[in-house]
């Protein structure tokens, strides 16, 4: 069902010069709000020709920041999915005093600035963090290091999968599990066999968001890293870190590896909305 | 959702104990509850409790009056000024944006229209930092668009406009996204109603559509508002970074971090924190209110 | 459609040994220790018996069901099966099956994955060969006549179909106890009438104790062993339906089983007088003022010269077989019908006539105050 079909017949047939009016007003503001950003990333990563733009990418900085990126994501969004699960079992199937505390803790990421959710870690562990010389005397580095890029990434991203999984679980209820309960299963095999195949295009839902965001964070990150190339740059830490120098191709480049990112996951999320949306949570359906 | 609730002692092992009760938990036949609330309480804890608790005692080591200097210092204030204002413009700018889109979207067939939708999305999956330079490349003056408003001599990139560009671009999902699951569920009999009784389009839409969907439209605003008062990445290139001028709030915590001015650095983190949610609340409260009008 | 179990179907028999008889006493429950969903609630259910737990919403009814499922736990009492103590059990001990209201069908699962659930479950040393679950489903799935439909998902199948299915499942783990909560309830009227004889007779064959959770009376009285009356956490009535209806021990029973006429009287030793009517007290009646109560369908009409309470008739309706009557009695409008013999001639809006109850009810008047539950 399109979403127009639930409109009226009249007011649909009816002033169509509003409505085309209105149609052209909405893709202008998109066109030059949203399509002209992305052209640009391209077109100025090509601004040097073909050759330029590969060199760019293989430089060894380049390669260092996707690895990098790679394994910090690798790193954080397999954790958020098992604490979004854990979360969402716990809010969505039991009754307890405090659920509300632990939904606002959940959502308060997503008012909080990236800056600040980088600026936190560094007050325990940089050098004059809480931690700070107790991590200088054992020699263990978290800022400026891989260990502060994950945890300032895990603080931003892990509401995306629990955000997904409690509205769809709290929906489903818990008759399905009741069921297999009397039937004889084992707590563990109604999970696995009954909830998890539940709520899978959700889960991978989350974790698709998870991921974008991870792999793209850049402020959070910016503050932990310490900008050291080919150390502790992520990718999008890359294209500041190249920006800065004037190098637009490289910048771009890298940045064009990005939005592809975000265009993939654009069209993966498009497309579990429009097979799978009866299994997403009712906010995600179209 | 059935709600099978039982006060008993927790599911260890197979043995089921009766007739305690627990009052702090409503035990049910589902298992793993310990593990699963351990799970959560332990990550929550360790990741967001913990370094919060770091962020509210921080500031003050300088003392009461060292942080009141720490915020009413006049680049602070000016960027803290800024970073809301601006956010505050944006979004307000966003709503007949977001709902011309979410109108548009949800109303009418036309070519396209799903790709658009997915479109909104886009500076939502967007990372910002390829946002930040993006728009950089657009609305510097020898940009496809920077160079026309530098013709008629408006500077665009580099200054509180093109700031207000950026937060205006990456809020604009979050009114769309807010209104359109309303907008459709709108029951169209009461339009029908409206429409017997005379009302005319422009009528059924101020007078019908627009007081049902304002809760959301509250809601989406005051998302794109947060939003926007900590966005970092798109901001940070086209902004300029002009101490006084054109320096948002969040560049400032960086700068303080980098003289190792921790305390000073957590002393702007906090404000925007505590004005972020002290905002939230006030709108939060205005939404139930007109929720609660509606629902009379 | 017409349901017939196949004659020559195996119904899977419950553990073929001793009594396997229910004992219910004393079961309290209160949610948030605030609201008392049952309260002190005892009764026994013999072997092989089909009780139906009949009572409108809020009667408890649905939580005495699902604590013997294990799916609630009482606040105190006892509940003793074929000698056990059950409560004692988890959920996945008790040897239950459960039909869910909503069906609670997996919804990832096939039909004949469904099915086969609860024996695949089991542990090692207790589950049966792939090739012999497979064969058990296949059985089930003929004995509920659902043959093709193996491979469907539940998504494609219609209530009824999922009704089905679901009573497949439990009734594939060879369970002691049935218990059914409302299981015809989102059914349209025609398939619950069809399902009611078939899920009678697949009781009978599979010889298993049934407890069933309905509300609706007509349901209840046809097809339990004996009926359990509920109302407000505490059973009212428990006998055969034909005792519940031929002696309703309170005017709510009367009231649920049926259309009731409820009238002001008084027994007077062994007369009843009920405004300018005067009859023979029933046996055992109260003494002193009481309400009446009758059917409308148990009444004969007379002329006014006869027996009976004074009735001007205000309306009449020809509804196939029967006749409806709307009498003034009394000031109060008693909608009352009529069937063939009878029917005096003549009946017709502004006649006044005697209206007879043939079998009234009496039940002590409560004390001002107290409620009566409306006619």
């Amino acid at each position: 069902m399109t979403a127009a079909a639930n409109v009226p017949a009249s007011s649909r047939i009816r002033l169509p010069g509003i409505a085309i009016l209105l149609v052209l007003a909405s893709t202008a503001v998109m066109a030059l709000l949203v399509l002209l950003p992305l052209f640009i990333v391209f077109h100025d990563a090509f601004a040097k020709g073909v050759k330029t733009y590969v060199e760019a990418i293989r430089e060894p900085d380049a390669l260092a920041a996707i690895r990098l990126t790679l394994l910090v994501a690798s790193i954080s969004v397999p954790l958020n999915a098992v604490f979004g699960v854990a979360a969402a079992w716990c809010i969505a199937k039991f009754e307890f005093r405090g659920k509300s505390v632990l939904l606002t803790l959940i959502d308060l990421p997503f008012s909080i600035s990236p800056v600040v959710s980088g600026l936190v870690w560094v007050l325990l562990f940089g050098a004059q963090g809480w931690f700070g010389t107790w991590l200088i005397d054992h020699d263990i580095k978290i800022i400026f290091a891989t260990t502060g890029l994950v945890l300032a990434t895990i603080l931003v991203t892990f509401p995306f999968v629990a955000r997904e999984l409690i509205p769809l679980m709290q929906d489903q209820g818990q008759d399905e599990e009741a069921a297999a309960l009397t039937l004889g299963a084992g707590g563990f095999t109604t999970f696995w066999k009954i909830t998890i195949p539940n709520i899978k295009w959700a889960l991978m839902y989350g974790v698709l968001l998870c991921n974008a965001r991870a792999m793209g964070e850049f402020g959070a990150v910016s503050v932990v890293s310490g900008h050291i190339r080919g150390l502790t740059t992520t990718l999008p830490l890359h294209v500041e870190v190249l920006y800065n120098d004037y190098d637009f191709v490289g910048a771009f480049a890298a940045a064009s590896l990005l939005a592809s990112l975000g265009l993939v996951t654009l069209v993966l999320k498009t497309a579990l909305e429009w097979r799978h949306s009866g299994e997403l949570s009712a906010t995600r359906r179209h | 959702m059935t709600e099978a609730l039982l006060p008993s002692s927790p599911v260890a092992g197979g043995a089921v104990g009766r007739r305690r009760r627990s009052r702090w938990v409503e035990h049910s036949i589902l298992p793993g509850f310990p593990l699963a609330l351990g799970i959560t309480l332990t990550y929550l804890g360790a990741i967001v409790v913990l370094p919060l608790i770091a962020l509210a005692i921080r500031p003050w080591e300088l003392g009461v009056h060292g942080v009141w200097h720490a915020l009413t210092d006049d680049r602070v204030a000016a960027a803290l000024k800024l970073s809301f204002g601006l956010s505050a413009i944006a979004a307000l700018v966003n709503a007949p944006l977001g709902l011309l889109l979410a109108w548009t979207l949800t109303r009418y067939e036309f070519p396209g229209r799903r790709i658009l939708d997915a479109l909104v999305d886009l500076p939502f999956a967007l990372p910002t930092a390829v946002a930040g330079i993006a728009l950089t490349a657009i609305y510097a003056p020898n940009g496809p668009l920077g160079s026309l408003f530098a013709k008629v001599g408006i500077k665009t990139a580099f200054s509180p406009i093109g700031i207000f560009i950026a937060l205006v671009f990456i809020g604009l999902p979050f009114v769309v996204r807010a209104l359109q699951p309303v907008m459709q569920d709108l029951d169209h009999e009461v339009e029908e109603a409206a429409q017997t009784l005379g009302a005319n389009s422009f009528q059924r839409a101020i007078h019908v559509v627009l007081p049902a969907i304002a809760p959301s439209l509250i809601s989406g605003v005051s998302l794109a508002f947060a939003r926007a008062v900590g966005e970092y990445g798109s901001v940070v290139f086209i902004a300029g970074n002009l101490p006084m001028k054109t320096e948002i709030a969040p560049l400032l915590i960086v700068i303080k971090l980098e003289q190792y001015d921790y305390a000073g650095a957590a002393a702007v983190g906090l404000a925007m924190v505590a004005i972020s949610f002290g905002t939230l609340i006030v709108i939060n409260t205005a939404q139930i209110f007109l929720a609660r009008r509606g629902r009379r | 459609m017409n349901f017939q179990l196949p004659a020559d179907t195996d119904v899977p028999a419950a553990n073929g040994s001793s009594d396997l008889s229910l004992e219910i006493s004393g079961i309290t429950k209160s949610y948030g220790g605030k609201y008392p969903a049952l309260k002190g609630v005892s009764l026994q259910a013999k072997d092989k018996e089909f009780l139906a737990l009949l009572g409108p919403s809020g009667s408890g009814k649905t939580t005495l069901l699902r604590v013997l499922a294990g799916l609630e736990q009482p606040d105190a009492g006892e509940v003793r099966f074929g000698g056990e103590d059950f409560l004692a059990l988890p959920v996945r001990r008790r040897r239950v099956g459960m039909v869910f209201q909503h069906y609670a069908l997996f919804r990832h699962m096939t039909v004949a994955q469904n099915i086969a659930f609860g024996l695949t479950v089991r542990p090692r040393a207790e589950r049966p060969a792939k090739s012999e679950i497979a064969d058990r489903v296949a059985d089930l799935l003929s004995l509920v006549q659902l043959e093709d439909l193996g491979k469907r998902y539940p998504a494609q199948l219609s209530g009824g179909q999922r009704q089905r299915v679901a009573l497949a499942r439990a009734l594939a783990i060879e369970p002691r106890m049935l218990l059914l909560d409302e299981p015809f309830g989102a059914l349209d009227a025609q398939v619950r009438r069809e399902l009611r004889r078939w899920l009678r007779e697949l009781h009978d064959r599979a010889g298993v104790t049934t407890v069933f959770v309905t509300h609706d009376q007509e349901e209840a009285l046809d097809l339990a062993d004996r009926v359990a009356i509920m109302k407000d956490g505490e059973l009212v009535q428990l006998g055969t339906p034909n005792e519940v209806y031929e002696n309703p021990a309170d005017p709510f029973v009367y009231d649920f089983l049926g259309a009731a006429c409820r009238m002001p009287g008084v027994v007077d030793g062994n007369r009843l007088l009920v405004a300018d009517w005067e009859s023979k007290a029933p046996k055992g009646a109260p003494q002193g003022p009481v309400e009446v109560y009758f059917r409308p369908d148990e009444v004969a009409f007379g002329p006014l010269d006869g027996a009976g309470l004074g009735a001007e008739v205000k309306a009449v309706a020809q509804r196939g077989p029967d006749v409806r009557i709307e009498c003034l009695i009394e000031g109060q409008v008693f909608e009352l019908e009529a069937h063939g013999p009878t029917l005096p001639n003549g009946v017709a809006p502004g006649l006044s006539l005697r209206v007879k109850p043939l079998r009234p009810r009496v039940y002590p008047r409560p004390a001002a105050g107290e409620e009566t539950p409306a006619a």
